[in-house]
């Protein structure tokens, strides 16, 4: 009898973890936004890690048709300066 | 058959602001002595450099919009590394998506200085 309890107890103890993975989705498509602006420095910093390094697709989620637009912007960017090529705590 | 671009170019800091308007004359003159026309111009003004050019961390940004033959581009290009005081320029060419773009932007833009 105690030994059933027991199990019960753990049972509700170590619930499943339940992993709820969010879709990620490409910004570009879903708010169709159709050309990407080199430009705007302030846009393109969310595709780029804190050493001012381009971010792959697999974490942002952009479909291949932009994260190519995306990286030309940054490159052009970079290029006028209001971009970085290599930091240190962009963000 | 015509083009649309948009060119950006950054100028040497040291130059004084009547200088600086001397350099984009010269540009906008060129562009129209090419039978090119400006659609839209806009001065971005001092700006630091996300990085030292020609150790100066600091620019004067001109963005210039036309539409001008394709074979200008070269001849642009070549004034632009001629000039001492232009430190750095890209020239874009726009096409469906960008063009949409751009007036989109130019109108916002217009629409601040009227308020």
């Amino acid at each position: 009898m105690a030994m059933q309890q027991g199990q019960s107890e753990i049972r509700y103890l170590t619930p499943p973890t339940i992993e709820t993975k969010k879709k990620k989705y490409c910004r570009f498509l879903k708010n169709r936004i159709k050309y990407v602006d080199y430009k705007d420095p302030e846009f393109l910093k969310k595709f780029l890690n804190e050493q001012g390094k381009i971010l792959p697709r697999r974490i942002t989620g952009t479909s291949l048709k932009f994260q190519r637009k995306v990286a030309s912007a940054i490159k052009r960017a970079r290029h006028l300066a209001l971009l970085p090529y290599v930091t240190d705590m962009l963000k | 058959m015509k083009n649309r671009y948009e060119t950006v170019f950054i100028a040497t800091p040291v130059l004084s602001e009547v200088q600086m308007k001397e350099a984009v004359e010269k540009f906008k003159d060129l562009i129209l002595k090419n039978k090119g026309e400006i659609v839209y111009e806009e001065n971005w003004g001092l700006k630091k450099l996300a990085y030292p050019i020609q150790k100066k961390s600091t620019g004067f940004y001109y963005l210039i919009e036309f539409s001008a033959e394709s074979s200008f581009i070269q001849k642009l290009e070549t004034e632009y590394r001629r000039d001492e005081r232009i430190i750095r320029f890209l020239t874009f060419k726009l096409e469906k998506y960008s063009i949409e773009y751009a007036d989109k932007r130019r109108s916002k833009k217009t629409e601040k200085v009227e308020e």
